[in-house]
């Protein structure tokens, strides 16, 4: 029977004790640990999505620098391409300019040659006249020192002529 | 005489033996005082007497006998009777075998071990009791220990703030948090925990740390607090006013008006609101006695091995001596097991009041049924 016959004072003491626990915690201990437990979860929470998106602009970045790479390795070879296009052009351009420059130079030289090699024989053939003239002259000089002969020789070139 | 004397220094030494094994210093002895302070009787050891006496509560607290040296702390008794106030100390009462000021302590009927006063006519009256016994005595104890663990604890979470607990209250800090998700939470819902859980927090806390106090065999430990049916009489108390009080409109509907039920179990016999209003006071009723009942249970389990030593020890020492092995042994396993049980009963209080403040903030889900 002591067991189940509860004591008035150990119910008054009990309500107080317990009363005054339970509002002491609830008024100075519960409010701050339950706040900071929140607030913990919280920044927890906020921390965890901060690496998420962290995490995925990484991402996002990283691929960005491998298309900022991928086009600039692209225009890279564009503008070598180009390069190489317009050097072969240029050397093609000037083989050309060359050779056809060379072809002139040929053909002037040639055209001088030519023009030399003419002037060359015109004096030659006049050289070769006149020292035939020469040959010619002191040939008759030679003969007409009779006046004989002279005569003779005049008388067959005027009949030469005649007879053209 | 001289049998009593020396079964009382072999149970002395009994008492030492597992006391320097054990560190169990629980006042074993304290039923048994009567018996050699009350002279030539045959001391018989009362089994059922010792372990009652040292589950009830107590004007004083019993740490140790040795021959005729009894070493206990007194209590003040504080008395209202007859429109006067008495304070004296409990050491008055001479252990119980004294009357102070035409008062005793009760050794029989219902009233036994209250402090009574008799009439002239032989009347046993009793006057109002607001003594600080062996489980007040406790209940401040543990209850200063409570606000002092949680106020530094409460400091602690104001240092760290967004940081990782340390030392104490990262020990504390998973009970919390497993009352606020696994109990507050889920039995309320997460719209009306809060107003609940600074509640549900201190009655776990409190129920838990003097069910642990309880199994603790050496002063200021060792007090039956949480298997006394006053104390969880008052904790059931609390659960039931703060249910009643903070029960929303469909709570008291569904008790007067029980939608879902045959009129005729409301007319003319208000039978469905007769049994729903019983429930009301049974679940608290429930709460008050399961706790009380586990853990009066517990401890008598445990004084009960240690009793059989004492049994065994009266027709023979070593038979004594020789059962305390096995006596003890079974002891250590009760007592880890009521390390569990301090918990689960906890838990299962705490729960249980979740449960029925969950209950008294429901939003009706069956609104329908009754318009």
């Amino acid at each position: 029977m002591e067991l189940v016959n509860p004591g008035i004072g150990l119910i008054f003491w009990m309500t107080l004790a317990f009363g005054t626990v339970f509002f002491v915690l609830s008024k100075f201990a519960w409010p701050s640990i339950t706040r900071a437990l929140k607030e913990r979860e919280l920044h927890i929470e906020e921390a965890l999505q901060a690496a998420d998106i962290t995490r995925e602009e990484m991402k996002k970045l990283k691929i960005d620098n491998e298309k900022l790479l991928k086009e600039a390795k692209e225009e890279r070879d564009a503008i070598m391409n180009d390069a190489r296009k317009i050097r072969d052009k240029m050397i093609d351009e000037a083989r050309l300019k060359a050779n056809l420059e060379a072809d002139r130079i040929v053909e002037s030289a040639r055209e001088r040659i030519e023009n030399e090699k003419m002037a060359a024989l015109v004096e030659v053939k006049n050289q070769i006249a006149k020292v035939s003239i020469d040959i010619a002259e002191m040939i008759l000089r030679e003969k007409m020192q009779n006046t004989k002969a002279q005569t003779d020789y005049i008388e067959k070139l005027i009949n030469e002529s005649q007879l053209n | 005489m001289a049998y009593f004397q020396g079964f009382h220094i072999n149970r002395i030494l009994v008492y030492f033996m597992f006391f320097a094994f054990i560190g169990l210093s629980n006042p074993l002895m304290a039923g048994s005082d009567e018996h050699h302070e009350s002279g030539e009787d045959a001391p018989k050891f009362d089994a059922g007497r010792v372990i009652i006496d040292h589950i009830v509560d107590a004007y004083e607290w019993h740490i140790l006998d040795y021959g005729n040296f009894h070493l206990s702390v007194p209590f003040p008794v504080i008395l209202y009777d007859e429109g006067q106030w008495y304070v004296f100390m409990s050491s008055k009462f001479k252990h119980g075998h004294a009357s102070y000021l035409g008062y005793e302590i009760a050794h029989d009927g219902d009233l036994k071990g209250k402090i009574v006063r008799k009439t002239q006519d032989g009347e046993i009256v009793r006057p109002w009791d607001l003594s600080i016994t062996k489980n007040v005595f406790s209940l401040f104890f543990s209850s200063a220990l409570i606000i002092i663990l949680f106020m530094s604890i409460s400091r602690a979470y104001k240092r760290t703030r967004k940081h990782a607990p340390k030392g104490l209250q990262s020990l504390l800090e998973p009970l919390i948090v497993f009352i606020r998700d696994e109990i507050a939470i889920t039995s309320i819902g997460r719209k009306n925990y809060e107003k609940f859980l600074p509640f549900l927090l201190t009655v776990f806390f409190f129920i838990f740390f003097n069910n642990l106090l309880g199994i603790i065999p050496i002063f200021p430990g060792g007090a039956n607090v949480t298997g006394n049916i006053a104390v969880t009489g008052v904790l059931a108390l609390f659960t039931f006013f703060i249910t009643a009080i903070r029960a929303n409109k469909n709570y008291w509907a569904h008790i007067f008006n029980t939608p879902g039920v045959p009129w005729w179990l409301k007319v003319p016999i208000p039978l469905m609101p007769i049994i729903e209003l019983v429930g009301v006071f049974t679940k608290p009723f429930v709460l008050m006695v399961r706790l009380f009942a586990n853990i009066t249970a517990g401890h008598i389990i445990i004084l009960g091995f240690i009793s059989l030593i004492f049994v065994f020890g009266q027709s023979n020492v070593f038979a004594g001596y020789g059962i305390s092995i096995i006596s003890i042994s079974l002891a250590i396993f009760i007592f880890f097991l009521e390390l569990l049980v301090a918990f689960i009963q906890a838990y299962v209080f705490t729960l249980l009041s979740a449960i029925y403040f969950g209950m008294a903030n429901e939003e009706h889900h069956h609104e329908e049924e009754h318009h």
